[in-house]
């Protein structure tokens, strides 16, 4: 009922059309909105991160639950095309020549962490250990989270930023981020670095990973693979 | 016991409205929350089930609104359309100080229903393209993620606060009645719907 000096008015649907029309041409304002909100919660730890998605990390898996770290039964194995297979346990990784890298992840469906933090070895110190054979070509990464795998031509593996890492912003790899080492390739998307490693295999002819199987690039440059660029 | 006065206030087809959208929110919420927030996702696990259920409940939840309007009291939900989208001057001074008779809902409850309406296109829209950008990568662009994030987390402050409105607060908590058996308590009614509740012809049972 209508009061004198003020006619109904219909906001009811001004408000619905507003937010309609706010969250539409957010397609438009919304990296521009999260550069700003970003430094706002990339100071979350990644125990925090454990919690909530903080600082942009988003987990994905393939299966029921994640692989778990016993560092007194887990082991990485390098072996295939080799002159001596070679089982690495967690001790032996971090004797290795140790590496540190600040650079940014990218995963394929549009989210980035920038300034990553990470810590661990180049591919080569691990090569080196078994010795490749002349018919070497590619890298066969296998997770312990089957049947996720993936795999880089020796080329690539061997790009400088390229890290089998153990840390990450300063702290062990954590459960959902691939303890105790996953693969690390900046230049191209998340979903060729594998999780939960467990074994290398080197290979003449360079095998179709898990996503590459649901039609994802086997190069996966960054901005130029996947329908980017 | 004296005889307690009711009036109806939903019908069976805004009740069955509310519902069908109560139930597929709190589905899309746990399974989302289950895929979104790093604990619950390495306490839950099963990834691709909680995906399944996520898209599945989406469908059946879009399903189900067409069908419970389509078979339902239309009448009765144009009535509520514009009530809830005409404002009056009492509306406009219940936003500024929660003291003006309102109708059969007030301007927060107006503001609430357009807010979740909008709400409901948004992850509609940006659901479906995550979806397909699974599949056709002309339909994935980066900030589509971002923006069924956001949506999320506003839907749950929004939430929160309606379900703390509908259960817990004491002046409000006897609204509840009116969306689970459609009457309300007539006392209650005059105090805080009068404006609706002299309109309608009590009925007593």
């Amino acid at each position: 009922m209508a009061t004198e000096g003020f006619e109904p008015r219909r906001y009811g649907r001004r408000v619905f059309l507003g937010v309609l029309a706010g969250g539409l041409t957010s397609f438009a304002w919304a990296p521009a909105a999260s550069r700003i909100l970003a430094p706002l919660t990339s100071g979350g730890s990644q125990l925090l991160g454990n919690i909530f998605p903080v600082g942009g990390w988003r987990i994905y898996t393939i299966s029921g639950s994640m692989p778990v770290f016993d560092p007194a039964s887990w082991s990485l194995t390098v072996d295939g095309l080799v002159e001596r297979p070679v089982t690495l346990t967690y001790d032996d990784l971090r004797r290795l020549p140790a590496a540190e890298q600040v650079s940014t992840f990218h995963c394929v469906t549009g989210w980035t962490v920038r300034n990553v933090r990470w810590r661990g070895i180049r591919l080569r110190h691990v090569l080196d250990l078994a010795g490749p054979l002349r018919s070497a070509r590619a890298l066969r990464f296998v997770s312990g989270e089957h049947p996720y795998e993936d795999s880089l031509t020796i080329d690539q593996a061997l790009l400088p930023d390229v890290m089998l890492a153990l840390e990450l912003d300063g702290s062990p790899l954590s459960r959902p981020h691939g303890a105790p080492l996953r693969l690390v390739i900046p230049e191209m998307y998340g979903y060729k670095g594998v999780k939960w490693l467990e074994r290398i295999e080197v290979v003449a002819e360079q095998p179709t990973g898990f996503w590459e199987n649901l039609g994802y690039d086997q190069d996966a440059w960054v901005g130029k693979s996947n329908g980017y660029g | 016991m004296a005889e307690q006065r009711r009036l109806l206030r939903f019908t069976r087809t805004e009740r069955a409205l509310h519902w069908v959208h109560a139930t597929a929110f709190l589905v899309l919420l746990a399974t989302g929350l289950a895929l979104y927030l790093p604990s619950l996702a390495e306490l839950v696990g099963r990834r691709p089930l909680l995906k399944n259920i996520h898209v599945y409940t989406a469908v059946a939840w879009a399903v189900a609104i067409v069908v419970v309007v389509v078979a339902g009291d239309r009448r009765s939900l144009r009535r509520t359309l514009r009530e809830i989208d005409v404002f009056d001057r009492d509306d406009r001074d219940w936003l500024r100080r929660r003291q003006a008779p309102q109708g059969r809902f007030n301007a927060g409850q107006k503001v609430n229903a357009a807010i979740t309406a909008a709400f409901a296109i948004l992850f509609a829209v940006s659901g479906t393209l995550l979806w397909l950008g699974e599949r056709d990568t002309r339909f994935r662009f980066a900030q589509t993620i971002l923006i069924h994030d956001w949506l999320t987390q506003i839907s749950l402050l929004l939430f929160l606060g309606h379900l703390y409105l509908a259960v817990i607060h004491p002046s409000t908590r006897h609204a509840l009645n009116g969306m689970t058996r459609g009457w309300v308590d007539a006392e209650w009614a005059e105090r805080h719907h009068p404006k609706w509740s002299g309109d309608v012809p009590p009925e007593t049972r």
